[in-house]
């Protein structure tokens, strides 16, 4: 045969039950690797840069796929599609911020074939780490992209510590803004964790973006009504609208009455390892009312704190921009 | 962001440009790494362990609690030829399933340690194994690789090359075919994930008698391409869009196109051949 796939041998199971398939990945160990969509899984493949001795295709499993109304809010399964997720009526209705950050995800035939559940356990898009160089992430000891060379446009403001990759999810941004459950199953236990605790930034664990480990299966996003039918906001900036990654994104969603905000949650995302709370922000805003110069007041505090790197200092006056942006009715 | 260029459907630079946009490709340098064929088993279908026949009976009625497949050292040849010869005890054969997982696992860790070790080794344990595809409404029997994208699948095995590759890895849509009414990249999925599911390629969409494709026939009177590599994926598009959505607005079709670069910038010719494949106007946009 003249021509050869770029795909490396590799196993594949493709169980029916998430107990199986935990079971698999659990005696894999790091051998194993989870498969929902691939869209992240094939680049490192393909481009060598991991090298798994098994795929465990999640495709089969019934229960997991899906998006239900509960007593309390909104289950989404994890093997979801983003295009289902970006189509669903209730979605919309209630949290229209996770539908917009879906619908900002890669191009249609990746949100066609993406999961959410894979959308928000995907590893970073530094390009070092992902050319499959030996860095602090990759368990080496450099950081090249934090170098007097490095090309580090992307990278962090936030919460570096030796690593300055970022979060590249758009809907992890959504959903830690509207305060969602992740449902893990692990080892035929149930574990739930703020989507708040389920990023996790290089001073936690500088090889792992998210408390994931093998034998883990996320099997549903929960979203409580806490934060249902709320004002919100959502906006990504990136080169372009279609493949590129966020270089800042937005995701706001805000309680108010009579026009003054009681409360809010403020995230922005590529700026940290994991979604950014912008917890300075949210409390200068209880008690004011939406409006221009309530967003010129509060502004600045977005970026407090932020060490920029050569390249990336544009960022700062984007997050001041997108929360201005937020703010605005 | 450049949103009003004309130079793609969603504000994205010319290819060129995109080519240092489409963040790290000039680091990772996406390309064809080759690589040996790898050796294919062949399995006399009389020596085969008899339990892992009947676990990977697709065929057979009891497929969706058989799902649970592994590919070890699984001869390809001699499974179809013994497919749906016994009836199997659901249970049973689940439980003793379960237990071939546990111990072959061990093989797969092995294996993969030494993958890692040196990415040129193979560990010649993948083997080919035989499904059933449909395929433009006819069946396709193809010998698949656990790892084998359905682009690989479709060019390489079947012939089926007016599927394009671009840059296999998602980024261009030059492969776009159609799953289920749904357009995907088909360098980014396994072929062995449509097992059961109807694939439209650019092939299919000619009808029997010769005649083109409604929206072949409009990409043609609207010159939409120009060097038409991308034009298949674009069709593909075109296609699954129509299928969801007959009518759609002039944005609506950028918004569904926009996952398929070309490297011509033929954007607009192929909204317009959009717009006439769906019986609307084409024209009057064109200085909007
Ligand atoms: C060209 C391109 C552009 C992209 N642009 C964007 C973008 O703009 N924004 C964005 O957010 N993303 C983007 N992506 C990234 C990403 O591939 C997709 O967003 C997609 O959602 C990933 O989902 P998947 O199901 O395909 O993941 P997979 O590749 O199947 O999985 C990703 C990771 O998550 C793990 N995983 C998946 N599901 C589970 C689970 N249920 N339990 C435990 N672990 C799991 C896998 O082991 C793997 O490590 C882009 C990808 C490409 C190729
Ligand atoms: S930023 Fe993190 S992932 Fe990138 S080179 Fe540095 S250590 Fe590696
Ligand atoms: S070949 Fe470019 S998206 Fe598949
Ligand atoms: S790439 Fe030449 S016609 Fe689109």
């Amino acid at each position: 045969m003249a021509a050869h796939d770029v795909m490396p041998d590799i196993e594949l199971f493709q169980p029916i039950t998430v107990e199986d398939a935990s079971a698999i990945a659990a005696r894999l160990d790091g051998a194993g690797w989870i498969l929902a969509g691939g869209q992240d899984t094939y680049g490192w493949l393909k481009d060598r840069a991991k090298h798994p001795g098994a795929m465990i295709d999640l495709a089969a499993i019934e229960g997991i796929n899906g998006i239900n109304a509960t007593a309390s809010g909104i289950s989404i399964g994890a093997m979801t599609t983003l295009r289902d997720v970006m189509r669903d009526p209730l979605i919309a209705e209630k949290f229209p911020i996770l539908t917009q950050a879906a619908g900002r995800v890669a191009s249609p035939q990746i949100r066609n074939q993406g999961t959410l559940g894979g959308n928000v356990a995907q590893d970073t898009r530094c390009w070092y780490y992902r050319r499959g160089l030996s860095c602090y992430r990759a368990g080496g000891n450099i950081c090249y992209a934090d170098s007097p060379e490095g090309m580090n446009r992307e990278h962090a403001l936030f919460g570096a510590s030796r690593c300055v990759a970022v979060s590249p999810s758009d809907t992890a941004t959504a959903l830690v803004a509207v305060d969602a459950t992740m449902v893990i199953h692990r080892e035929g236990r149930e574990k739930r964790v703020p989507a708040e605790q389920f990023f996790i930034g290089p001073a936690i664990n500088i090889t792992h973006m998210t408390v994931l480990r093998p034998g883990d299966i996320l099997t549903h996003v929960e979203i409580p009504n806490t934060w249902a039918n709320t004002e919100s906001y959502f906006e990504k900036v990136a080169d372009r609208d279609v493949w590129d990654f966020a270089l800042v994104s937005i995701a706001a969603v805000m309680k108010t009455s009579g026009g003054v905000i009681d409360d809010a949650r403020i995230v922005c995302g590529a700026v940290e390892c994991v979604p950014r709370r912008l917890r300075s922000v949210e409390q200068a805003l209880r008690g004011k009312p939406r409006n221009e110069q309530t967003a010129d007041a509060v502004a600045g505090l977005a970026s407090g704190g932020a060490r920029t790197l050569n390249h990336n200092q544009f960022k700062v006056p984007l997050m001041e921009n997108l929360v201005r942006r937020a703010l605005r009715t | 962001m450049r949103s009003g260029s004309s130079d793609s459907y969603s504000g994205a630079g010319s290819l060129a440009d995109a080519g240092g946009a489409l963040a790290g490709s000039s680091v990772a340098a996406p390309g064809l790494h080759s690589q040996p064929d790898s050796p294919r088993t062949t399995i006399n279908p009389n020596t085969i362990d008899k339990r892992r026949v009947l676990i990977q009976t697709i065929e057979s009625p009891v497929v969706s609690y058989l799902k649970f497949l592994p590919y070890f050292k699984m001869g390809a040849a001699g499974v179809e030829s013994l497919a749906g010869v016994r009836k199997v005890n659901v249970n049973v054969s689940r439980r003793r399933f379960i237990k071939g997982v546990i111990t072959s696992s061990a093989a797969a860790a092995t294996s993969s340690a030494w993958y890692s070790a040196s990415a040129k080794q193979r560990p010649g344990g993948v083997v080919e194994r035989l499904i059933t595809l449909n395929v433009n409404g006819r069946k396709r029997p193809v010998d698949v690789l656990p790892q084998e994208t359905l682009a690989y699948t479709l060019r390489y095995k079947l012939g089926l090359t007016g599927t394009k590759l671009g840059c296999n890895r998602g980024e261009c849509g030059a492969c776009t075919v159609v799953v289920d009414d749904v357009s995907h990249y088909s360098c980014s999925m396994l072929t062995h994930s449509v097992r059961g599911r109807a694939v439209a390629t650019v092939e299919g969409l000619q009808d029997p008698s010769g005649a083109l494709h409604p929206v072949q026939q409009a990409f043609i009177d609207e010159l939409a391409p120009q060097c038409g590599y991308c034009t298949p994926g674009q069709l593909m598009a075109t296609v699954a869009l129509l299928k969801d959505n007959p009518k759609p607005t002039r944005e609506e079709a950028r918004q569904a196109l926009s996952g398929n670069l070309c490297r011509c910038g033929a954007y607009d010719h192929y909204l317009n051949a959009v717009m006439r494949a769906s019986g609307q106007a084409t024209e009057v946009e064109q200085n909007a």
